[in-house]
């Protein structure tokens, strides 16, 4: 069997839908992670986007509302976590588990009337000119606002962390709340806003899911996304460039099942849906194992409660 | 204006407090989630804590769930006292399960005594092999057991749902994914004629005098105690960091992987594509809630049986969705988070005036 153009640009177009819920939850995780809080509850927190977007953009039948309300979910969800570990000082690890069990169960509960209710997906977006381009143009530019916005997201974080003063803060509150405090800077607000930043990007990465991707609500539907993502940021080395390119390779591996079948493999899908999992533990292997440089790019107090009064 | 001021010790009262505290936040919590979900308070109520306990059969399923929640739970609290986070306790229920239960499935002409012991061993050794992976990741690698044993939990799940539509299928099944019926050579003795209470409820009270030996009374557990709260003092003591961790999964594995093969072998008694309701995930909050002493986790861990039986039992008098069993269990663990702040702090009222 050959390949032609036509069946490059549909594998392409697979590997770009699987890839951008990653992008979304993985930027908004380094971002936190940046800051110093390590938040485990991204799965919990793309559900509840997953779940509010479907619910609110099927009601209202406005898309935009759809999106806005998982971003706000994934937001509510985000500030729990911060009350709890910033404000209460409780174990972000602990606090994070607690997160994705609450967000499986409440997604769960919430999403049983929207099970079987179709939903048409969020209308793509032709970029004049260059849409019309043969191959490129519907690879590339022929996508929802939301496939445009992850990378723009993923630019404009990049830009924020490198270049500008408050992106310099909030490294620095990450690298040394201790010092940061001592400069005057709020870190506790600080770290609110990062921990915040990465709920609404989980929970756009939910809304990717329900009302793009799928684009319907199943129970649990994240199959793991979340986790995927927070692997994701160590793989990056909390680096936003490599950030991107992680989220599209893992988007790859997932859609190898996908094509399997077509190319002419056969073997089990479960074993096929095994890949993304078993490509997390193999790339996280490869890049812990430098000690080193794991240090030298982590967020040095990533995990650890600040105590202002210390 | 609310803060909190720091303790000068760590109350111990505190520390029994909080999860009844959290209990009951969780209940009043709950009152409100059932008005949101317009079903009648009282019966719900009723429904949820009241009647899965009120007959000797009721009691019994409660121990049938509690079994695994207890098993998972002590060893699971031996390894976050030491700071090695094993999130993947469903995985290696999973591969227990896998792994007694292909015995059972190997030896369905057969019917010896030794089944029975078989199997738990295979159980045993499966689970602790699924944590093993773990284990050896992060003491040669370093790479993060939280995520790698996760991953291995979705690994786990796949590969049960693999074997159960191809080579463990019953042949006589119609296709349907799922094994023979185990053999009675292959299944539990049951403790509680006319109930499926096993022998499993005894095993997790061993488990747990077997967990508060080694926490209270052994060198071993010291050493756990010390690298999780001091690491540096651990060091100097010449406890190794990697032997623990090393230890705790192994521990936890073989836990997870016995109760995963009395689930099979127990309640189930055959191999489905869905072996757990969660248990290992459960068995988190349990550890949490029973303040990761075996004792407490005894508690806990009947606490959390009920959800269960509370869920089901709603789903069928209420139709109320199961997914209400892990609205309760989340919202437990964060009221229980949010309430050992006061262990360490007490809450003060002072005005602006006097903090300027």
């Amino acid at each position: 069997m050959s390949i032609d153009s036509n069946m490059l640009v549909m594998i392409g177009l697979t590997v770009i839908s699987a890839a951008t819920p990653l992008v979304f939850a993985a930027i908004g995780e380094l971002v936190t992670e940046k800051s110093g809080v390590l938040n485990l509850g991204v799965e919990g927190m793309m559900l509840a986007g997953a779940v509010s977007g479907f619910a609110v953009a099927h009601v209202s039948g406005s898309a935009l509302l759809g999106v806005l309300a998982g971003i706000f979910a994934g937001m509510l969800l985000a500030l729990i976590f911060a009350f709890l570990t910033l404000n209460l000082r409780s174990s972000q690890v602990a606090t994070g588990l607690a997160l994705t069990i609450f967000g499986v169960g409440l997604s769960a509960l919430m999403g049983q009337p929207l099970i079987g209710i179709a939903y048409e997906g969020l209308p793509d977006y032709h970029i004049p000119v260059l849409a019309d381009l043969p191959v490129i143009g519907p690879l590339l530019f022929q996508h929802n606002l939301l496939v445009y916005g992850s990378i723009a997201l993923v630019l404009a974080v990049s830009l924020f962390l490198k270049y500008t003063r408050p992106g310099l803060i909030l490294r620095a509150v990450g690298d040394s709340p201790g010092s940061a405090h001592a400069l005057g800077y709020p870190v506790i607000r600080v770290r609110y806003l990062a921990t915040l930043f990465g709920g609404a990007c989980a929970g756009l990465a939910g809304c990717y899911l329900s009302m793009a991707y799928a684009p319907m609500w199943v129970e649990n539907m994240s199959a793991g996304r979340g986790w995927i993502a927070l692997a994701l940021v160590v793989f990056a080395t909390w680096q936003p460039g490599r950030l991107l390119f992680g989220a599209y390779l893992f988007g790859g591996i997932t859609i190898l099942q996908l094509h399997a079948q077509a190319i002419g493999i056969n073997v089990p899908s479960q074993l096929m849906s095994m890949l993304p999992y078993i490509a997390t533990i193999v790339v996280l292997v490869i890049i812990s194992r430098d000690r080193g440089r794991i240090r030298k790019n982590a967020p040095a107090s990533i995990g650890q409660a600040f105590h202002p009064t210390k | 204006m609310i803060s909190l001021e720091p303790r000068a010790e760590p109350s111990k009262l505190m520390g029994y407090a909080a999860p009844v505290i959290a209990l009951v936040v969780t209940l009043l919590a709950g009152l409100v989630l059932f008005a949101l979900l317009k079903v009648p308070v009282g019966e719900a109520f009723y429904a949820f804590f009241i009647d899965p306990i009120s007959s000797v059969y009721g009691l019994s399923e409660l121990g049938v769930k509690a079994a695994p929640l207890i098993m998972i739970a002590v060893a699971l609290s031996i390894g976050y006292r030491a700071n090695v986070w094993n999130i993947g306790a469903e995985g290696q229920l999973i591969l227990g399960g896998i792994c007694g239960g292909a015995v059972a499935l190997y030896f369905y002409e057969v019917e010896g005594w030794f089944v029975l012991p078989l199997m738990i061993f295979a159980g045993i050794l499966g689970g602790m092999l699924w944590a093993a992976i773990p284990a050896l990741l992060k003491t040669r690698f370093n790479a993060n057991e939280i995520l790698t044993s996760l991953m291995l939990t979705y690994i786990a799940a796949l590969l049960l749902s693999m074997l159960v539509h191809g080579p463990l299928r019953d042949p006589d099944g119609f296709n349907f994914p799922e094994s023979r019926l185990f053999h009675a050579a292959a299944t539990l003795p049951i403790i509680l004629e006319g109930t499926r209470l096993h022998i499993g409820a005894l095993v997790a009270l061993l488990l747990v005098v077997v967990g508060w030996v080694l926490l209270s009374r052994t060198l071993l557990g010291f050493a756990l105690k010390v690298n999780g709260q001091a690491p540096r003092a651990g060091l100097y003591a010449g406890f190794t960091q990697n032997r623990l961790i090393w230890f705790s999964l192994l521990f936890c594995g073989a836990a997870a992987g016995c109760a995963g093969l009395f689930e099979v072998a127990g309640p189930i008694g055959q191999l489905l594509p869905t072996i757990s309701p969660g248990y290992g995930f459960t068995a988190i909050i349990v550890a949490f809630l029973g303040r990761l002493h075996p004792v407490g986790i005894v508690f806990a861990g009947l606490v959390m049986a009920l959800s269960y039986l509370g869920g089901e039992s709603a789903q069928i008098s209420l139709n109320l969705p199961v997914a209400v069993t892990g609205v309760f269990q989340g919202m437990l663990l964060f009221f229980l988070l949010a309430a050992d702040v006061l262990i360490n702090y007490r809450v003060v009222w002072r005005s602006k005036a006097v903090k300027a």
